[in-house]
């Protein structure tokens, strides 16, 4: 059992958790993942690990509530215990040697973003953020960002905040300006890094995507997280979850995703349902 | 007098049309008579030859002995000795081509049912024994086991039985490996298994779930904790494709994925956390166990037509014959010297169909059997919306990749020698890890041969 420490609302569907984890947080990096179960019959999710602690040796991750498990989870407070969570799983974000990077994220994706961006930071790189969401009530970590960024922009659909436009606009008038970017590390919908490769193929720069499929493992036995890249299968629990955005089939990931939709909206208003008139 | 019967007394089972409906156990178990009576067929040679078929050695003639004068639990004790899983090896092990293919009885008629007697046995121990397991005395020394599968189970009871301070890392988030992810219930139920590990834990041996050795820990850093001696037995590993067009459409499974929804998360239960889309007909593609496995999990979560695909003849299959005739009876549909060639899609990228050709078998290949060659013009479709690829694993790289100094064969399977020493010293290995997909009492026979060497490497060293 691994105790909630700290719980935060960060906007009406983005719920952040500071989790009691000491042999993940001892060895997790920007780019890797945990698997949890909330209860004893959950169902395994993977969600990327968006900071930790060494020292308090805990583990955040940042949680958009999509289903019927992040419902659950999010009826959870503070002290109290989530059943299973083990990690640290996928390959670490590469970084080295980086020195002029964009990092774009999208949404829910930012709580990804952010690590990375804030280790490229630590390692003296310099950081382009970029991070788009729907409207304004549901910015989250813009603080965090601009501590670790020389150039940060924000972006929303309806221009709430920040600019009104996509943050492959922004992207693109970076790029424009004459920046010369290492690389981009793109990290959102599978609809946003789509778009963000295309344009950054476009200027040949190198892109890397966070993938974040279907899994029930996440240990490398199940390959239900299988996607091709560079028309090879690839696994994204033990092969990534970070690949070569310009190589990722896209579309058919974006496909892949939607196999359970209907049990999990259906499974959503069970929990939903059950948590009525109880707070 | 021995009873000459040339028949085994016939294995009671669940109807096969009311099973194929449900998730309970497929064989019920010998009642205390039919043990008794087959266990009159035992001829109690002096030789034994049963015993050298048992890849860990069970004195046969001896708990077979014990049955006849009703001694059940002095049975129980007498494999207790050698097998740290009876329960599971009872219901698993493909006795036909082990200890009951050395039985003299077999050389006219049926040998007699070693497998339904040790069940037996194990089931009646289970159901009776009321004294808790002596825990043995400490000898100071620790033992770190990788995967609380058959392999690591089996290593871990020994070492514990030999004084050890043994922790079992797991990385899922129960104990059992394949016993519980992939091995449905209806052939092993989890409660047995659970019991089995119970044992474990009263032995003292700790079991650390959500542990995934090569990333949580690396074992190197196992050493520096103080473990002594490791034995890696982190099983198969990553599903196999066949690599033809449409594997990656919506409905198509690798055995592992299928079967650990349904088993490991309980996907048949209604109510279940854990989706697995309902099918009208599967095509699983495969001839193991495994994949009679898959198919007989299809039916049961309602799929009409549940097909076996397979390249080969049914001679060629690697499963077991009882599998092969129990799926048969539930009305699983076998279309051997089959080969899919691609799968097809509709514009939602759901599986509507599965291209197949027709094979015939040419001269024997590397592997003694002989080689399928594809009809010409035999291309058809076979009308399915779901396809399960039960083709094999390529081992897992976590532990290759993090680990200095342990070496692996072309294929990224453990080198281990006999006793199960890999090229890093004090790190041992076997069952899957090292040879491939093969059985779960291989696997056991490997932690018990690992067992015994990592015993003689801590004492050698202190």
């Amino acid at each position: 059992m691994y105790k909630i420490v700290k719980k935060q609302v960060l906007n009406p569907t983005v719920t952040l958790m500071e989790v009691e984890a000491p042999l993940i947080a001892n060895k997790a990096e920007p780019g890797q993942f945990i698997i949890l179960r909330v209860n004893e019959d959950g169902e395994r999710i993977p969600l990327t690990v968006a900071d930790f602690d060494r020292e308090k040796g805990t583990v955040t991750i940042i949680f958009q509530i999509v289903g019927a498990t992040t419902e659950l989870l999010n009826h959870l407070n503070e002290g109290e215990y989530i059943h299973d969570f083990v990690g640290p799983l996928g390959v670490a974000s590469h970084t080295e040697g980086l020195k002029k990077v964009a990092v774009v994220g999208g949404g829910v994706g930012c709580a990804i973003a952010y690590p990375i961006a804030k280790k490229l930071h630590n390692n003296g790189c310099e950081v382009h953020s970029i991070v788009g969401f729907r409207n304004k009530d549901l910015v989250i970590l813009e603080n965090e960002f601009n501590t670790v960024s020389n150039v940060m922009k924000i972006m929303t659909d309806d221009g709430s905040h920040g600019t009104k436009g996509l943050v492959t606009d922004a992207l693109k008038e970076l790029i424009e300006a004459g920046n010369k970017y290492d690389e981009v590390i793109a990290i959102g919908p599978l609809i946003m890094m789509k778009f963000v490769c295309k344009l950054t193929k476009e200027y040949n720069i190198k892109t890397v995507v966070s993938m974040n499929p279907i899994m029930i493992d996440g240990t490398g036995m199940c390959g239900g997280c299988r996607l091709t890249v560079g028309g090879k299968t690839k696994f994204a629990c033990v092969d990534g979850p970070d690949f070569d955005g310009h190589l990722v089939d896209f579309d058919e990931a974006m496909e892949r995703g939607t196999m359970y939709k209907e049990f999990e909206t259906k499974k959503r208003e069970e929990v939903c349902n059950l948590f009525k008139g109880v707070h | 007098m021995p009873n000459m019967s040339l028949k085994k007394n016939e294995m009671p089972v669940q109807d096969a049309n009311v099973r194929n409906k449900n998730f309970q156990e497929v064989a019920l178990g010998y009642t205390e008579e039919q043990a008794l009576d087959e266990a009159e067929r035992c001829l109690n040679c002096k030789n034994k030859p049963c015993v050298s078929g048992c890849p860990v050695a069970i004195d046969i003639p001896a708990f077979i002995a014990k049955i006849r004068e009703k001694d059940f639990e002095g049975a129980y004790q007498v494999i207790a000795k050698s097998s740290s899983l009876p329960a599971v090896c009872g219901r698993v092990c493909p006795q036909e081509t082990q200890c009951e293919s050395k039985c003299v009885r077999g050389i006219k008629g049926e040998p007699v049912a070693i497998g339904r007697l040790e069940r037996f046995v194990a089931d009646w121990h289970n159901a009776h024994s009321i004294e808790a397991a002596s825990v043995p005395a400490k000898n100071g020394h620790k033992c770190a086991i990788i995967g609380a599968g058959p392999s690591g189970l089996t290593c871990a009871g020994d070492l514990a039985k030999m004084g050890y301070d043994v922790t079992v890392f797991e990385a899922l988030h129960l104990a059992g490996g394949v016993l519980v992810y992939g091995i449905p219930e209806f052939r092993l139920p989890k409660s047995i298994v659970q019991h089995e590990v119970n044992n474990l834990k009263e032995l003292g041996v700790k079991v650390e779930t959500n542990v995934v050795i090569g990333r949580t820990i690396e074992v190197d850093e196992l050493f520096e904790q103080g473990f002594e001696a490791i034995f890696i037995g982190s099983g198969a590993g990553l599903p196999r494709f066949m690599n033809i067009p449409g594997e990656n459409l919506k409905g198509v499974y690798s055995a592992n994925e299928f079967l650990t929804r349904v088993n490991l998360m309980k996907a048949y239960k209604e109510g279940s956390d854990t989706p697995i889309k309902k099918n009208t007909s599967v095509a699983v593609v495969g001839g193991g166990n495994v994949a009679m496995d898959a198919a007989r999990c299809a039916k049961r979560l309602g799929a009409e037509n549940v097909y076996i695909v397979y390249r080969r003849g049914e001679e060629e299959m690697p499963a077991r014959n009882e599998e092969i005739e129990h799926a048969k009876e539930e009305g699983i549909i076998f279309k051997t010297l089959n080969n899919p060639v691609e799968i097809l899609g509709n514009e939602h990228k759901f599986v509507t169909g599965m291209k197949c050709v027709e094979m015939e078998l040419g001269e024997p290949d590397a592997s003694g059997r002989r080689r399928p060659v594809e009809k010409p013009d035999s291309e058809f479709v076979l009308d399915v919306d779901c396809v399960v690829m039960s083709i094999g694993t390529s081992p897992n790289p976590l532990i290759r990749n993090t680990t200095k100094g342990l070496d692996t064969n072309k294929h990224g399977c453990f080198i281990a020698d006999d006793n199960g020493q890999t090229s890093r010293e004090g790190v041992f290995a076997g069952g899957d890890a090292v040879t491939g997909a093969a059985t779960v009492i291989l696997a056991m026979g490997a932690g018990k041969t690992a067992a015994k060497a990592m015993d003689e490497y801590i004492k050698s060293k202190s």
